[in-house]
């Protein structure tokens, strides 16, 4: 059904703003510019076409950004084997074998690039989750809806996934020293 | 709680989900225990790390116009909606059209109108209302003979209060007319013949319309227009155009 003038306006005043937030996120997922705009291009295209269901006073942001994950995980890229969202397979990632103390002051000191590449190396359903919840703050609710799980999903994935990039940035950081 | 335990919840206190009251709890035990302290200051860095090492990719400008223009709202969306606009627009201008063609035919109808009551006034106020003084038929019509392109019949007025005053010669927008003249009760009528052309019989839609109080009748018959005018009574013109109606047949 296509939308009147009013409501297509609606959606543009609504959606523009989550653009770039959109892009970075998209950027983060299939780790490519060329992969990145197809995603949030076709995101936008199937909001628009979506945007009758879109339920008013609903989280918008949220809703964007699950159609953007289910457009990715549909993808080319998102149906490699390697990308898993499943929290049980992502287990047999270790616990940091020695205490924390040391290596806490080194992760304060982690630069930029550190944390980039930890980023990258990070499996995708551990990276999304640290993204929307630290760069875009989103609240644990937009992050359940926006990934369709239970807020305790997000809290025990959210842990997993802080251990796993603390982890990452140890050994980055031990490296070198 | 040991420290293990607090630990687990200090993500979720950087993170301000903590509940307020387990939030205050912990940060009774931070003031207390400095290896949980350099802990939670270390995470927190962390956290403030990640939110701006996070924003890595800006989309190119290019992208924003692609998207925008996918989005925008365009007339072309929807071919119903063209051919919406489109009916519409032609309904628009054919509804101006018919109402200005109505509303010229108006106007000129009007000023047919105000042309033939004019001319009726000044013959009213004129010392020699007829080029032609004769109750009698028959020396009107042969007057009329060969001053007119066309002839008419005169009617007859037989038991009626209608008696022939005369006639003379006129103009009706600039084609020749024919102006009688009959008397009713001390009443002029003016009738006027001219030729009913394809230009003028359109213009009469105002029929019996009434102007400084007179009656107006108008009709056409035989390719003749007629049109009566005069401030007696409407039976008696309805009488008069019943007579040269019966006359022209």
């Amino acid at each position: 059904m296509a939308l009147n003038r009013n409501k297509a306006g609606e959606f543009e005043q609504m959606a523009m703003p989550l653009f770039a937030p959109l892009y970075n996120l998209a950027h983060w997922l299939t780790q490519d510019r060329g992969e990145a705009e197809d995603l949030v291009q076709e995101t936008y295209a199937k909001a628009l076409k979506g945007f009758n269901s879109f339920q008013p006073g609903t989280n918008f942001r949220a809703w964007m950004y699950r159609i953007l994950r289910n457009t990715f995980l549909t993808s080319r890229t998102g149906l490699k084997p390697a990308v898993s969202l499943d929290d049980e397979d992502q287990t047999q990632l270790a616990d940091p074998a020695t205490s924390e103390t040391p290596e806490s002051i080194l992760l304060a000191r982690a630069d930029r690039d550190a944390i980039h590449r930890a980023l990258q190396q990070l499996p995708v359903a551990y990276r999304e989750v640290i993204l929307l919840c630290d760069v875009e703050e989103m609240s644990y609710r937009e992050i359940a809806e926006a990934l369709m799980i239970p807020i305790g999903t997000v809290m025990s994935r959210l842990a997993r996934a802080r251990k796993a990039m603390r982890q990452l940035l140890q050994r980055a950081a031990g490296a070198n020293v | 709680m040991s420290c293990h335990d607090w630990r687990e919840k200090i993500d979720t206190y950087l993170d301000d989900e903590l509940p307020r009251e387990q939030a205050r709890e912990l940060e009774a035990h931070l003031l207390a225990c400095p290896a949980c302290s350099s802990e939670t200051l270390a995470r927190s860095t962390l956290k403030r790390s990640i939110h701006l090492a996070g924003k890595s990719f800006s989309p190119d400008l290019d992208l924003r116009k692609r998207i925008v223009a996918d989005i925008q709202p365009k007339a072309s969306r929807s071919r119903w909606a063209w051919i919406a606009v489109a009916t519409a627009a032609s309904m628009a201008v054919l509804a101006v059209a018919l109402g200005a063609l109505l509303w010229m035919r108006q106007v000129q109808s009007q000023q047919l109108v105000s042309e033939i009551t004019d001319l009726h006034v000044t013959m009213l106020a004129s010392a020699n209302r007829v080029d032609v003084l004769s109750s009698d038929k028959h020396t009107v019509k042969p007057w009329f003979a060969g001053k007119l392109p066309f002839t008419f019949n005169l009617p007859d007025l037989e038991g009626s209060p209608l008696e022939l005053i005369g006639g003379k010669l006129t103009y009706v927008e600039q084609n020749p007319a024919a102006e009688l003249l009959f008397g009713v009760r001390k009443h002029v009528i003016s009738v006027f013949i001219f030729k009913d052309t394809a230009e003028v019989r359109p213009r009469f839609t105002v029929t019996n319309a009434e102007r400084l109080s007179f009656n107006i009748e108008s009709w056409s018959d035989a390719g003749l227009q007629y049109v009566a005018v005069s401030d007696a009574g409407r039976a008696d013109l309805d009488d008069l155009r019943a007579r040269l109606v019966a006359a022209a047949h």
